[in-house]
């Protein structure tokens, strides 16, 4: 993507507090366990600005819905109605002093962001902050000076900040979502940022490409294409391009990286059986990792790297089996149903989303690793496929035809606020969340 | 006396001649023939390649400038029967049940047929595609039609063929022939299609 041009001289400002912030230390403000049962209350009103001049005052609307926008995203939150706002910070200076809490707390809101912004020259100033209306403090106070054009990355690095004071993850906000497309004639790989946004052609193989994966430090992505006429595998760096190829005969295909290392699973058929192999980033096979009869695909690790979990057909059905990297020992954990594939292991470790067919039509369920009581996320929308988890851990991306067309979903990872990510010609599958920070300078 | 050589003469022009423009016709049929051969197989779906190659340059020409007649029209007709045959082979797909890659006795009947054409042209190479129906996920499919690509390949492999005269390619779900929505193109779609090369 985009090379981010940082412009920004981030000013941390932490102006004074109502409240000592041990105070605010032992409040849960999401519960962790079930953080979207109840969706925080939040206001986003217009920002305020200096300037009483049109563009001014349109970057301030603007910069307040894209916030909006990003806060909603993430499902933990539900964003108040402006036109039952009875204050319009916009008319006074932003600042705790400034800010009668009980207007707020009338409206229901139990957070309030408040923002103001100027654009000198050619520069935009922005002083954003967050607020506990109930108990009158300022949370987070933040100033950021850009260029205009980097609207966008100020307002996703508060909304990060936010995220992260709430949850203590960074969030979602610096990833992005590779998914395949078919509309150029040819499936293909395609990028956009986290919310859908600013989607971009990625291969342009004029053959059938599938299965993107990321690294972990987000500049590789591996892939299956035919562009010699045979399901090979591509391992592609996304900055500059260079590339190895894995173009064994038979099939080369469902790459998975492991976590924190410049190695990948993938399967492979070359010697006669459809095994997990373990390569090193540039495809050079390393070990076998899986040896039984039966075809074994669909890698997927741990975050400690030390586990895999995969898809065997060993004993009969495909199924979703954990393996222990160093002993080889292989579980079944997967024993609703009989067609049990696409599993994607959570990056908070402790479950695993698949899809399951059962009746004909596929759905998305999560299961922890032991393999009791599956979760069944999506019901009678057509067929849902191939989930994937955000780097927090947080939200699933998913593939469904429950509006016609295979289109790219979104959820939360109890299954709610299902909502379409994006819409471009041809078909959608295949989505894969890259891991946050993605293009970031060290 | 000049008029029976004038008869003569124009005999041997005209024979001759009769000869060779009934050559180039069957030299466009062969070339006709071989273009088919050659032709990609094409997915219904997706936009069509550019306009079919224009006639290969005929490759040595089997109709030899020598006058013999009746050897050159044996040759052709065994290419021609070659390229039919050829023809059946890539025409009759070998079908599989549903999330399966055994060969039911109709399947085993139409891999004799093609192992009898293969025998008789020995030099004949083939690729063996493996194909699923689009029920299940891309991943699976795509290892299930290598199976099934591998299954036909090695049943005439056991009949005698060279192992080394074919290779198989799974495209798993990406290249249906039927983008219906019902058993019937399901059916369809769970297939090994030989091409030969």
């Amino acid at each position: 993507m985009t090379v981010f041009r940082y412009l920004i001289v981030l000013v941390t400002t932490y102006i004074s507090f109502v409240l000592p912030a041990s105070s605010l230390a032992g409040y849960d403000y999401i519960d962790i366990n079930s953080p979207f049962l109840r969706k925080i209350p939040i206001a986003v009103p217009v920002f305020g600005t200096d300037n009483a001049n049109d563009t001014s005052m349109q970057l301030s609307k603007k910069a307040s819905d894209m916030l909006s926008g990003m806060l909603d995203f993430t499902g933990y939150f539900k964003m108040l109605d402006r036109s039952s706002f009875i204050e319009d910070p916009a008319k006074t200076k932003s600042g705790v002093s400034n800010i009668y809490f009980p207007n707020w707390t009338a409206v229901g809101a139990e957070l309030l962001v408040s923002g103001d912004l100027q654009v000198k020259g050619g520069v935009l100033e922005i002083e954003l902050r967050l607020f506990d209306t109930i108990k009158a403090g300022q949370l987070i106070g933040k100033k950021y000076s850009a260029g205009v054009d980097d609207l966008r990355d100020i307002i996703k690095r508060f909304s990060g900040e936010i995220i992260y004071y709430l949850t203590g993850n960074r969030g979602i906000f610096d990833s992005q979502i590779a998914f395949v497309s078919g509309g150029s004639g040819n499936k293909e790989i395609y990028l956009c940022e986290f919310d859908g946004s600013n989607i971009s052609q990625f291969t342009r193989n004029r053959a059938i490409t599938l299965f993107p994966a990321w690294s972990s430090d987000g500049r590789w992505i591996a892939y299956t294409s035919y562009i010699k006429g045979k399901p090979d595998l591509y391992i592609v760096n996304v900055k500059d391009r260079s590339m190895s190829v894995v173009a064994n005969k038979g099939i080369n295909i469902t790459p998975a990286w492991v976590p924190g290392k410049f190695e990948l699973g993938a399967t492979l058929s070359y010697s006669g059986d459809q095994d997990i192999y373990l390569l090193t980033g540039t495809g050079k096979v390393i070990k076998k990792l899986t040896n039984e009869s039966g075809s074994d695909v669909s890698p997927t690790w741990s975050p400690d790297g030390k586990k895999m979990a995969f898809v065997s057909s060993r004993c009969g059905t495909p199924q979703v089996y954990i393996q222990d990297i160093e002993t080889g020992h292989a579980e079944r954990i997967t024993f609703y149903g009989k067609y049990n594939t696409q599993p994607n292991w959570s990056p908070k470790g402790d479950k695993i989303a698949y899809s399951g067919m059962t009746g004909g039509r596929h759905n998305i369920y999560t299961i922890g690793l032991d393999g009791k009581d599956p979760v069944q996320l999506t019901n009678n929308a057509g067929d849902n496929e191939s989930p994937s988890w955000s780097p927090d851990g947080s939200l699933i991306v998913f593939s469904s035809t429950r509006e016609g067309p295979a289109r790219i979903f979104v959820m939360t990872a109890f299954g709610t606020d299902q909502r379409r990510l994006l819409a471009i010609s041809g078909e959608q599958t295949n989505p894969k969340w890259s891991p946050g920070l993605i293009n970031k300078e060290p | 006396m000049k008029k029976s050589i004038w008869i003569v003469l124009a005999l041997l022009l005209v024979i001759p001649g009769l000869l060779f423009t009934a050559s180039c016709t069957k030299k466009t049929l062969k070339a006709d023939i071989e273009t088919m051969k050659d032709k990609p197989k094409e997915a219904p779906a997706p936009p069509p390649p550019a306009p079919a190659p224009a006639p290969a340059p005929a490759p040595a020409p089997v109709v030899q400038r020598v006058p013999e007649p009746v050897k050159t029209s044996a040759e052709e007709i065994r290419a021609r029967e070659k390229a039919a045959a050829m023809q059946t082979l890539m025409n009759e797909d070998v079908y599989f049940d549903y999330d399966s890659a055994a060969l039911a006795p109709a399947a085993q009947e139409v891999l004799k047929k093609k192992a009898v054409s293969l025998g008789k042209y020995s030099d004949v190479s083939i690729t063996v595609e493996g194909h699923c129906d689009e029920r299940g996920t891309n991943e699976y499919n795509l290892a299930l039609g290598e199976r099934r690509a591998e299954s036909a390949k090695n049943f005439l492999i056991d009949l005698g063929l060279a192992a080394s005269r074919f290779r198989t390619v799974s495209y798993g779900e990406e290249k249906p022939i039927d983008t219906g929505h019902n058993e019937e193109a399901w059916a369809k779609n769970r297939r090994a299609h030989f091409v030969v090369k």
